[in-house]
């Protein structure tokens, strides 16, 4: 928006510094990070005993994913294979992607990284990770005098 | 090294409205992604359907319209609630309509960790012949 010449009474020189960086950093993340769908997508489900983790990477061989869990992050990378043609055929329609993925994911709480479970079935992974005994939230019973 | 907080929206493109028959179950209808591929006997179809068993998924061909469907379970974890979503949960369905003559006696089809596979031999009339000439 420009506005050279007329300075509105209540112009406020922060606000506008502020509406600049935002439109800046809209434009420049436009430019140079379009919007991909992340792969694989995931979904977190909570408790307050535990967080799930589930998402789905179809087609892919359990060995080939590898987790890694600290703290409150946890990291799923592997690969699927790329879809290839062998000799005499040709392509059609292509949508399906292949190739390396990782992902980082904050987790809400610290998790007991000894005690993570892990399942693929039908294209699914599901993660189940205990919530840290020390981030569990404890009740405190208020004693009157 | 990229961590999300915020949810963002993950493109699965819902099938919903442009089927033509209504279905009688509610909940959302994805469209699986696909790949199609053919040689010169016959065409493959490999279809993205996650959650999806062997015995969830129903494949029909009539009139020339191959309809693949996937019935997915619900995720519903007893004292769970949703704290973050990139993807929708829920059955899949598309639908092709088949230009050529197929054998249907021969159609295959496997469903491996979530993937479809479809092979759709070429019908014997429809595959092309080498004409030979003869020279007078």
């Amino acid at each position: 928006m420009a506005r050279i010449g007329t300075v509105s009474w209540n112009w406020d020189p922060f606000r506008e510094m502020d509406l600049l960086e935002r439109n800046w950093g809209n434009l420049v993340s436009g430019l140079a990070r379009p919007r991909v769908a992340k792969f694989p997508p995931v979904n977190i489900l909570t408790s307050e005993e535990d967080v799930i983790v589930t998402s789905e990477i179809p087609g892919v061989n359990p060995d080939d994913i590898d987790l890694t869990v600290t703290g409150d992050t946890l990291t799923i990378k592997g690969g699927r294979p790329h879809p290839e043609l062998r000799e005499g055929q040709s392509w059609q329609r292509r949508e399906r992607t292949g190739g390396e993925f990782f992902r980082t994911i904050q987790l809400p709480f610290d998790v007991e990284s000894g005690k993570v479970q892990a399942d693929y079935s039908k294209g699914v992974l599901r993660i189940t990770l205990p919530r840290a005994e020390s981030e569990k939230p404890r009740k405190i019973s208020v004693k009157t005098a | 090294m990229e961590t999300e907080k915020s949810t963002v929206e993950i493109k699965k493109q819902e099938a919903g409205r442009g089927l033509a028959t209504e279905r009688m179950k509610t909940g959302n209808v994805y469209l699986p992604g696909i790949d199609i591929f053919e040689d010169k006997d016959s065409i493959h179809i490999v279809a993205d359907m996650p959650g999806v068993g062997e015995k969830d998924v129903n494949m029909t061909l009539e009139n020339d319209v191959l309809t693949i469907e996937g019935r997915v379970a619900p995720v519903e974890v007893e004292g769970h609630s949703p704290a973050y979503t990139e993807y929708g949960v829920g059955d899949f369905f598309r639908s092709f309509v088949l230009t050529e003559a197929i054998d249907r006696d021969r159609i295959e089809a496997t469903l491996k960790d979530g993937v479809l596979r479809i092979v759709l031999p070429r019908a014997e009339a429809a595959k092309p012949k080498h004409i030979p000439i003869r020279a007078e």
